[in-house]
């Protein structure tokens, strides 16, 4: 074990890009060795050539060096010459956090000197807490992969993952493969010329995965329980029969896909009208008519038609679905060509507010044009049954006029509904209503478990985590298909509302990330976002007051608890965020090379002038997302910010634990600025609920502040995003001029 | 109601969007609209019109036939081609509004007393008639198009401009007797009547 080696600290110092010129290299080395009390200190004028590396990698052979601390450019600089995998390392940062952010000129020398001290002897006080990681030594080599949705993204999904050898299992409730897809007459094309519908394609999808020999297929079932972990899911596969059967997979890809938006909720537009059918009605006709003549369900030929967009859509009353769906315009035009294709005199309206055609639509709404598809912007009123036809009463939106329209039919292009399972917040509800020994929460808890699709048994829920309407949650920028449940992606429109083409490159896409995450699992690593890294976290269980903060917080559900309420951590679940750390009042949960102390020796180790120096010092704990580049960036473009500040990178905000702040103001500091990630419906925080769950701790630091002595603004919070290095700069030197207003720390001498 | 009025709404019907596709020149082009309304926004005579290109186009493929036959809105078009350059669907927007002007004119629905039909009506029979525009009548014929009181009064407002432009012979006041006229003034109207064929027969009306 590399415990039982002796600890041999280094401290290596670059003199190069301009550092030796602005630096006094021979004090950052005295530092490092007095104060830092590193065994080894070197000097180097090039220290990332391959001869300053040479000498790093002789020293940790020969030397037996097993912590290296480089004073040199930023932790996120030549990462690849600074590779050094067989010992704990920290950075002092004198390049982008020094140099080139501190005015230029003599008459900042002092303070540039004082940064960069401080920066060493930061450095080396966190070096001598490190460990190396070990990595997670439950690995397993289950490397299988379930895929719950025989659809058009299941199906993908599942296809893709064996073509690249990987074994998949899939899970389908009916009782045959292939979902909405098979209730399809045509597709959109999704090649040029787009111009006319296409066939599904998915009897030969279907074919093809039924036949894999790394496929196997669970028709008529549901998974009835899923419990485990990345690496070790233990799925129990519940057939309509009542048979059970166990399978062992290492990732799960969520492909449940939507249910349209029911149209008897809209029976203003006519919705229960026998001549009034969704998108989903109008599939079947055409599978009826077959290519021929439609026909309604009285027999009927359908000479007019009217597509109605936005049925229950994007509605701001709060009644039906607010959002779009993305695919609707598209597959109205797609219908309408059924009717043209058919019979070129069918008069075929589609009535839009405005069209949407993501991808190539625009093609395919001009090739409908063409084909003599009337596009009308009006706004429907309400459509009444006249005799055997429909009056379709509308606002045209471009002549300002109420008029009207008849038709023989009248089609309703409806949303999607996300099929994601249970909506834990109000599962929560339940639940602890029904710990209080309510009968009905009791009752409402086993009826919302009906409702479940993964029926997982962690702590935190029987689903994944929803975002707004009900979709599974999943940034849809940054991190498509990533949710907050590791090892489980979700693909298709079960995250999102998207059309056919989208929902089979999402799947694809879903696919390679279950691949990631079985492998990552069998190497004891993280998976997204901090892929690769082998530390996870170490709880000191006697520690432990059962407190439940950490279970309750942890953004992925790793964490469940035993029969005595202690953690239970589940590593391969973890994303080594650290919000655990940041939760424990008791600070019993850290990582080999990320602790409380790894953190708090930092901030201890800055010089704190007095109070007569008129030298205030600023802790800034950024996150190293998004605001510790957005530094570097500063630093990068030479935005000059204060020389008072002191940076620590953080892993999430997090993982900020609160006895950091009062050390910092104990021991002088002035003030603390934290720098996260955007929190909310549209956040930007890598772990999700990082910097919200930040934020709300520190809303409540306030009263210990003034318990302190202290004004609350001596701590301030920041959303800080990757392209904000001017307004990073800007945040520093406004709070230090605050701070100067405001005086000194009272607390200054006392530390 | 002129003849051909009655017959293109008996052969038609409401399908007033078909109607213009097959006898207004590129009317084929209406259907492919997409309602952005680049064209209304860059019309430099928009405020004046009654209905924009935009909205003479959602009109056509309503079948409000009359309002847009008896519209004066194409009459205002100024040929400024704005309109055709921006369209983002490429819609020749400025020949569709001559073609249903043009289209309006020969139905004999379109506005009476329009100043822009008017003026290309007279423009129309004074060059037919010679071959040769005679500038004397032309003008004339402007200024007495409201009637003979009003037309002296126009003659008056302008007889400054008239002596000036004869003493600088730029106006021969014996152009009033039949005035000059193309050598083959026969053959000029043989050619005439055979382009109103072949325009008749391209946009159906034969």
């Amino acid at each position: 074990m590399a415990d039982e080696i002796q600890m041999k600290t280094a401290a290596y110092i670059c003199s190069g890009c301009g550092l030796g010129d602005k630096l006094d290299i021979a004090q950052l080395g005295k530092i490092a060795q007095k104060e830092g009390k590193m065994a080894l200190v070197r000097e180097h004028a090039f220290l990332c050539n391959s001869a300053g590396v040479q000498m790093i990698r002789d020293d940790i052979e020969k030397e037996g060096v097993t912590h290296v601390c480089i004073a040199a450019c930023s932790r996120r600089a030549k990462t690849e010459a600074f590779h050094f995998p067989t010992v704990a390392m920290t950075r002092a940062n004198l390049r982008e956090g020094v140099i080139w952010v501190v005015a230029e000129g003599s008459d900042h020398d002092e303070v540039r000197q004082e940064m960069a001290d401080d920066y060493v002897r930061m450095g080396c006080a966190e070096l001598k807490k490190m460990k190396l990681p070990q990595g997670n030594p439950n690995t397993t080599r289950l490397k299988s992969i379930l895929v719950v949705g025989g659809g058009m993204s299941g199906l993908t999904a599942a296809f893709e993952a064996a073509e690249s050898g990987y074994e998949v299992v899939i899970v389908e409730k009916q009782a045959r493969l292939g979902g909405w897809a098979n209730k399809l007459w045509k597709r959109v094309p999704f090649k040029a010329p787009y111009a006319d519908p296409q066939d599904t394609g998915v009897a030969g999808l279907a074919a093809r995965v039924s036949s894999h020999p790394r496929i196997r297929v669970h028709l008529n079932s549901t998974v009835a329980e899923t419990s485990g972990a990345p690496g070790r899911f233990t799925v129990k596969v519940a057939q309509e029969s009542g048979a059970v059967t166990e399978e062992a997979v290492g990732a799960i890809v969520q492909a449940t896909g939507f249910t349209t938006y029911d149209i008897a909720k809209l029976p203003e537009l006519g919705g229960g009208q026998a001549n009034v059918v969704d998108q989903a009605g109008l599939e079947a006709l055409a599978q009826t008519a077959n290519g021929g003549v439609l026909k309604r369900a009285d027999g009927k030929e359908v000479k007019s038609v009217v597509f109605l967009q936005c049925a229950g859509q994007r509605d701001e009353s709060g009644k039906h679905l607010a959002y779009c769906s993305g695919h609707c315009c598209a597959t109205s035009i797609k219908q309408a060509m059924y009717f043209k294709d058919a019979n070129p005199d069918t008069d075929t309206v589609v009535m839009y507010t405005d069209l949407r055609v993501p991808g190539m639509g625009e093609d395919f709404y001009r090739s409908a044009q063409r084909k003599g598809v009337i596009f009308t912007k009006g706004k429907a009123s309400g459509v009444e049954a006249v005799g055997s036809s429909c009056k379709v009463n509308f606002k045209d939106l471009i002549l300002d006029e109420d008029t009207s329209l008849d038709a023989d039919l009248v089609v309703l292009a409806t949303g999607q509904v996300p099929s994601a399972g249970v909506d834990l917040d109000a599962w929560n509800k339940v639940v602890s209503e029904a710990e209080g020994g309510s009968e009905a929460a009791k009752q409402n808890k086993s009826e919302l478990q009906k409702t479940s699709i993964l029926n997982l048994t962690y702590r935190q829920g029987p689903d994944m985590p929803q975002f707004k309407y009900g979709f599974a949650d999943s940034h849809f920028i940054c991190f498509p298909y990533e949710t907050r449940r590791t090892g489980i992606y979700a693909a298709g429109p079960v995250r999102r509302p998207m059309d056919m083409l989208q929902a089979t490159e999402d799947a694809t896409g879903a696919a390679l990330k279950a691949i990631q995450a079985v492998e990552n699992a069998s190497l004891g690593r993280a998976a997204h976002p901090r892929s690769g890294d082998l530390s996870f976290p170490i709880v000191r269980l006697e520690g432990c007051t059962q407190c439940k903060r950490c279970t309750v917080e942890c953004p992925f559900g790793a964490i469940d608890e035993d029969e005595r309420r202690f953690p239970v951590f589940n590593e391969q679940r973890c994303r080594r965020c650290g919000t655990c750390m940041g939760a424990c009042p008791v600070r019993v949960i850290s990582f080999e090379n990320y602790s409380v102390d790894t953190v708090g020796n930092q901030l201890k180790a800055v010089e704190i002038p007095d109070e007569f120096s008129e030298k205030p010092r600023v802790l800034i704990l950024a996150c190293e997302n998004d605001a510790y580049p957005a530094l570097d960036m500063a630093g990068l473009s030479r935005t000059v910010y204060s020389a008072f500040v002191r940076i620590i990178p953080v892993r999430c905000l997090g993982s900020v634990n609160t006895i950091w702040i009062t050390d910092a103001l104990n021991s002088g500091y002035d003030g603390v600025m934290m720098m996260g990630c955007k929190k909310g419906d549209d956040y930007q925080c890598h772990f999700v609920k990082g910097s919200e769950l930040a934020s709300y701790r520190m809303s409540k630091i306030g009263d210990t502040l003034t318990g302190m002595g202290l004004e609350p603004e001596r701590v301030s919070s920041y959303e800080v995003a990757i392209t904000d290095n001017e307004r990073v700069a800007k945040f520093i030197n406004d709070y230090v001029a605050q701070l100067v207003e405001m005086g000194p720390s009272p607390m200054k001498g006392f530390g | 109601m002129s003849d051909s009025n009655k017959q293109a709404i008996a052969h038609y019907r409401n399908n007033f969007l078909k109607e213009v596709e097959d006898h207004v020149e590129d009317g084929e082009w209406v259907r492919m609209c997409m309602q952005c309304g680049v064209c209304a926004g860059s019309c430099p005579f928009g405020p004046h019109w009654e209905h924009s290109p935009q909205k003479i186009f959602m009109m056509i493929r309503a079948g409000k036939r009359e309002e847009v036959l008896s519209s004066d809105s194409m009459w205002m078009c100024t040929s400024c081609y704005n309109c055709i350059v921006r369209c983002p669907r490429k819609l020749p927007i400025t020949h569709i509004m001559h073609g249903l002007a043009h289209y309006a004119h020969r139905l004999g629905i379109a506005p009476k007393g329009q100043p822009t039909r008017e003026i290309a009506r007279l423009f129309w029979v004074n060059l037919a008639r010679t071959g040769r525009v005679n500038e004397l009548k032309f003008s004339l014929a402007m200024y007495f198009k409201d009637g003979f009181v009003q037309g002296i009064k126009n003659a008056l407002a302008m007889q400054g401009i008239g002596i000036g432009l004869m003493k600088a012979r730029r106006l021969n006041p014996m152009e009033l007797l039949g005035g000059h006229k193309c050598k083959d003034k026969d053959g000029i109207h043989k050619m005439i009547a055979k382009a109103r064929e072949i325009e008749e027969r391209k946009q159906k009306f034969v």
